[in-house]
């Protein structure tokens, strides 16, 4: 039996796992990072358009801060956040930013002088002013108030994985790539650590640990057409699941992002919009300010994905063999700002498609359709990143259900996310393996080992059976076609008795080649089972959600319900041999929210049902603001709705201009 | 587009199969024929391959869409990334695809790449040397806007490796630190956040493994995916180097 000991695991090696690492591994704590890929090629280096964080320094971006931030994070998310943890999150964010400019990262900058940027399709003239020169520059996103999103270019994560993942070589962080976690080892709701197969060898070994950290991120390829890379499977979450202790947290989210261009789905960042770049139908005409007057192409991007989806049912949109598409039109920024500052979208678009999206007028415009891109559900957390029912487990970035994006995240806010998770989580995930030293049975892990061989055997034994690659194709088919967009009571009845008779099928599979080490339809073959248990909490928890909010959108239930359903999802699996899991529901409480339920200021109108905790407690919020308005912004926010933070993350951020109000 | 329902033409792939971990296998070439479709990418072609005809054929992908770095292959005798690559671009319908060399194979068409540049970055130090921490509550230190887009420029490096399997030094040397950790050397020196010195630098790479070993083939630029302005970079280095010598 091979067993690795260490005091810190850290399952996953994206922004969110490496960042943590960096947390453990500068406080002497023996850390270990696995990864399924080399981690400088894990699902962040994909990140195009920026991340979030209110700096205030260029002119579009100035008088911006946390409460702005915070406002667009709370009414993106529909209510559905948790607004302690959203708050903690904006105040590090900026904080963040500058860790990675220390780090390395090359943000973009402010450049004093006039430049021109394209603004409602006209060009206007913006001036920086001298001061600000040199600062960490932003540009614009959908959903915000400010121009907040800051970037290099359009490789945004790409150079914000490669600063930290060179930080953590630094630290000489143990980190192991191709290595694949099973399953976790725990015992009287305390984790222990993972049952990890080695993707070269196949060999499986028992990684121990005083706490473990889940940082896998999302589960988009449950989906068909999906912007994310190939191993964004959910297994992290999957082995959460599995414990049958555990829950993960509104699975059901799942965030459909406007422009993935067609038929590959590789995404074209919220950047082209955020620049100026507008939709344009089968006409050419420019509908979004048809249905969306003030925030236009750039509202929510729930929001503008049904949008586009309603004008394609109209007939506005343009067939092709790979279904109707829109097109998305940035040559009217111009060739030059196309070249420099939307590079990666101009190489994917004229390899994938042959269209230089710089050519002037039709010629240029690409083709695209919403498709699944982000997982707000996941591994469900307290506020210090560990789990509710697992004490030593924990998680950040998009695995987690931490929960700061609710049922919508806005752009930019995710790398964000993965980063300041990475600092905040990573410190309390810290002192948890400073704090609890670990006495564990063998038996435990040797028994916990062995149920992962036998499985393994299992498949490589069974002569004959189901074919995995039909199986998971199927699963992709009915997450697309009945649990994406637009949802209703049918079809994800059909879809939830479907996906359990392919789990029971799912069973039952067998592999061709019957070699222990590298072999890519057993690793299928051990995934499938494990992405179709998510597929189920996806698609329940959709069926049983009668409401629309955010990204979850009922046609059979068009009203955000406030007095039903201000709760969030959690599911577990304690049945191995179930093919539902088991749903419970955790409420979110009106009385404590420092920004009480309304309307999100995009989207239809008079479509929420109202909770009447909302109203008393905006009353109570007002009179708080009534009784404070001598106070400073941070004694107001203190007292409507008080949240810590470690380390000096709770500090005030200096801003240009502004110092540290 | 309209040619996606038109049955498309039959390729054939040449592929180079061998499992360096089992004694039995030989490398071999292996041959599957396929049926072409609009648009496709070697991507689609081998996950065809693999659900249809052969289980068990080994390759790497995780973007797919030509930015994380992990697809390096040699595709008719040319590094590419195979994400990127499509199958229209070979009029005879023939393509034969063999894994990258000086790296350690896996298997098939599957290397490690990613344990190769790792130690280039150890190597390196490919990381941010600074004296004295900035307090990350306090407003960011300037970097002139030019200086930051020019240190961008070598930041987009992706790892792939098509430099180094293209690369005759490379290909002796198994020391060598390669196009990508030159040019990685490159980066940190245009970083103001980095306050290594030309000394430093030399130190990590002053010789005939570093710097000196590069003999000026420059395929290295040419395969590059990145567009990285790898022969620039690298006779800028060596007169910085030169001079210390
Ligand atoms: C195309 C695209 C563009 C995006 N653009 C933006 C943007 O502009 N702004 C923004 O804010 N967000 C963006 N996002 C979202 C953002 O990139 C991700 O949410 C974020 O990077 C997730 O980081 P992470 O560290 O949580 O996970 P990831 O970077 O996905 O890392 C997951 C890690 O876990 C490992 N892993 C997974 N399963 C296992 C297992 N079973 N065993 C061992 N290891 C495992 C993987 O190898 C990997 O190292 C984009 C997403 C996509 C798809
Ligand atoms: S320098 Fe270019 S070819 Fe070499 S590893 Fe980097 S991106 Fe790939
Ligand atoms: S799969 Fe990422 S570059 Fe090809």
């Amino acid at each position: 039996m091979k067993v690795v000991y260490c005091d810190a695991l850290i399952i996953g090696g994206g922004l969110a796992g490496l960042r943590a690492s960096v947390a453990t591994q500068s406080e002497g704590l023996k850390t270990i990072v696995l990864s399924l890929v080399p981690v400088k090629r894990s699902h962040s280096a994909a990140a195009q358009g920026g991340m979030q964080a209110s700096v205030g320094n260029a002119k579009m971006s100035q008088g911006d801060n946390e409460d702005i931030h915070f406002m667009d994070t709370v009414k993106g998310s529909d209510w559905g956040c948790d607004q302690k943890v959203a708050r903690m999150f904006v105040n590090t964010a900026p904080k963040a930013i500058r860790e990675l400019a220390n780090w390395g990262v090359p943000w973009t900058r402010v450049r004093k002088g006039d430049h021109e940027a394209v603004i409602d399709t006209k060009k206007t003239t913006i001036t920086e002013d001298d001061n600000a020169h040199g600062l960490i520059t932003s540009r614009d996103f959908g959903g915000t108030k400010k121009w907040r999103t800051c970037y290099t270019a359009d490789a945004t994560g790409h150079t914000m994985l490669f600063g930290v993942a060179n930080e953590a070589l630094k630290h000489e962080v143990d980190i192991r790539d191709r290595q694949e976690v099973l399953s976790l080892i725990h015992k009287d709701k305390r984790c222990y650590g993972a049952i990890v197969r080695d993707l070269i060898t196949g060999e499986l070994s028992a990684y121990v640990a005083k706490g473990t950290c889940i940082a896998t991120g999302g589960y988009g390829r449950l989906y068909k057409t999906t912007t994310n890379a190939v191993i964004c499977e959910g297994t992290g979450q999957a082995a959460v699941l599995e414990t049958g202790v555990a829950t993960l947290g509104n699975m059901e989210a799942v965030q459909f992002h406007p422009t993935p261009i067609v038929p590959s789905g590789i995404l074209l960042t919220e950047g082209c919009r955020g620049d100026g770049g507008v939709l344009r139908d089968i006409d050419g005409h420019r509908f979004m300010p048809d249905y969306e007057p003030e925030k236009k192409d750039l509202a929510s991007r729930d929001v503008v994905s049904r949008r586009m989806m309603e004008h394609i049912r109209k007939g506005k949109g343009v067939s092709s063999p790979f279904g109707d598409h829109l097109w998305l039109d940035i040559s009217i920024l111009g060739r030059e700002h196309v070249s420099k500052n939307l590079r990666d979208v101009q190489e994917i678009s004229e390899t994938f498609n042959g269209i230089d999206p710089a050519d002037e007028g039709p010629a240029g415009w690409m083709p695209v359709r919403p498709a699944q891109h982000y997982s707000m559900g996941g591994i469900r957390t307290k506020e210090t990143g560990e789990s509710q029912q697992l004490s030593g487990l924990f998680s950040c970035g998009e695995a987690a259900c931490w929960d700061m994006h609710g049922f919508n995240r806005l752009g930019g806010n995710s790398v964000s996310e993965a980063v300041v998770s990475g600092m905040i989580v990573g410190k309390y995930f810290t002192d948890y393996c400073l704090e609890n030293e670990m006495t564990i049975d063998t038996k435990l892990v040797h028994e916990a080992l062995e149920e992962q061989t036998r499985y393994i055997d299992e498949i490589l034994s069974r002569a004959e059976g189901e074919d995995v690659f039909d199986i998971k194709k199927r699963m992709q088919e009915i997450m697309d076609e009945q649990v994406g967009i637009f949802r209703n009571g049918n079809d994800l009845q059909a879809a939830v008795d479907e996906l359990q008779e392919l789990l029971v099928k799912s069973r039952k599979v067998s592999v061709k080649s019957k070699i222990k080490s590298a072999n890519p339809e057993l690793e299928e073959a051990y995934r499938v089972p494990k992405m179709l248990k998510l597929s189920l909490c996806v698609a329940y928890g959709a069926l049983l959600r009668t409401e629309s909010r955010g990204a979850h959108y009922r046609e059979d239930y068009l009203k955000r319900d406030d007095a039903n359903w201000l709760n969030r999802t959690l599911t577990s699996w304690s049945n191995a041999d179930a093919t539902l899991p088991e749903v419970s529901y955790e409420e979110i409480d009106i009385m404590t929210m420092e920004l009480p339920p309304a309307f999100r200021g995009y989207g239809a109108k008079g479509m929420i049902i109202e909770n009447e905790l909302s109203v008393k407690r905006q009353v109570e919020v007002d009179e708080i603001k009534e009784k404070m308005k001598d106070k400073d912004r941070f004694a107001l926010q203190d007292s409507l709705m008080s949240y810590d933070l470690p380390l000096n993350y709770k500090d005030k951020n200096e801003r240009y201009g502004v110092g540290y109000e | 587009m309209s040619n996606a329902q038109k049955k498309g033409r039959e390729l054939t792939f040449s592929i180079l199969k061998y499992n360096p971990s089992k004694k039995d296998s030989k490398p071999e070439f292996v041959e599957f024929k396929i049926e072409e479709t609009a648009g496709m990418t070697l991507f689609i072609a081998l996950n065809i391959i693999r659900e249809k005809i052969d289980a068990d054929l080994a390759f790497d992908f995780v973007c797919r869409a030509g930015i994380c770095g992990s697809c390096g292959m040699v595709v008719n005798g040319k590094p590419l990334l195979a994400c990127r690559t499509l199958t229209a671009d070979y009029p005879d319908g023939k393509i034969q695809l063999m894994p990258m060399p000086a790296f350690e194979l896996i298997r098939d068409l599957s290397v490690n790449t990613g344990k190769w540049m790792d130690a280039m970055s150890v190597r390196v130090e490919s990381w941010i040397h600074i004296n004295e921490v900035h307090d990350i509550a306090k407003l960011e230190e300037k970097v002139d806007p030019d200086v930051a887009d020019e240190t961008f420029e070598l930041d987009r490096c992706i790892e792939c490796g098509l430099c180094v399997s293209s690369c005759a030094t490379a290909l002796m040397r198994p020391d060598f630190v390669g196009p990508a950790g030159l040019n990685r050397i490159a980066r940190f020196h245009v970083d103001p956040h980095d306050n290594r010195t030309d000394e430093d630098y030399y130190e990590l790479i002053g010789d005939d493994n570093g710097i000196f070993g590069c003999m000026s083939l420059m395929a290295c630029e040419d395969h590059c995916p990145k567009e990285l302005p790898l022969q620039e970079k690298i006779a800028y280095l060596r007169r910085k180097m030169v001079s210390l010598k």
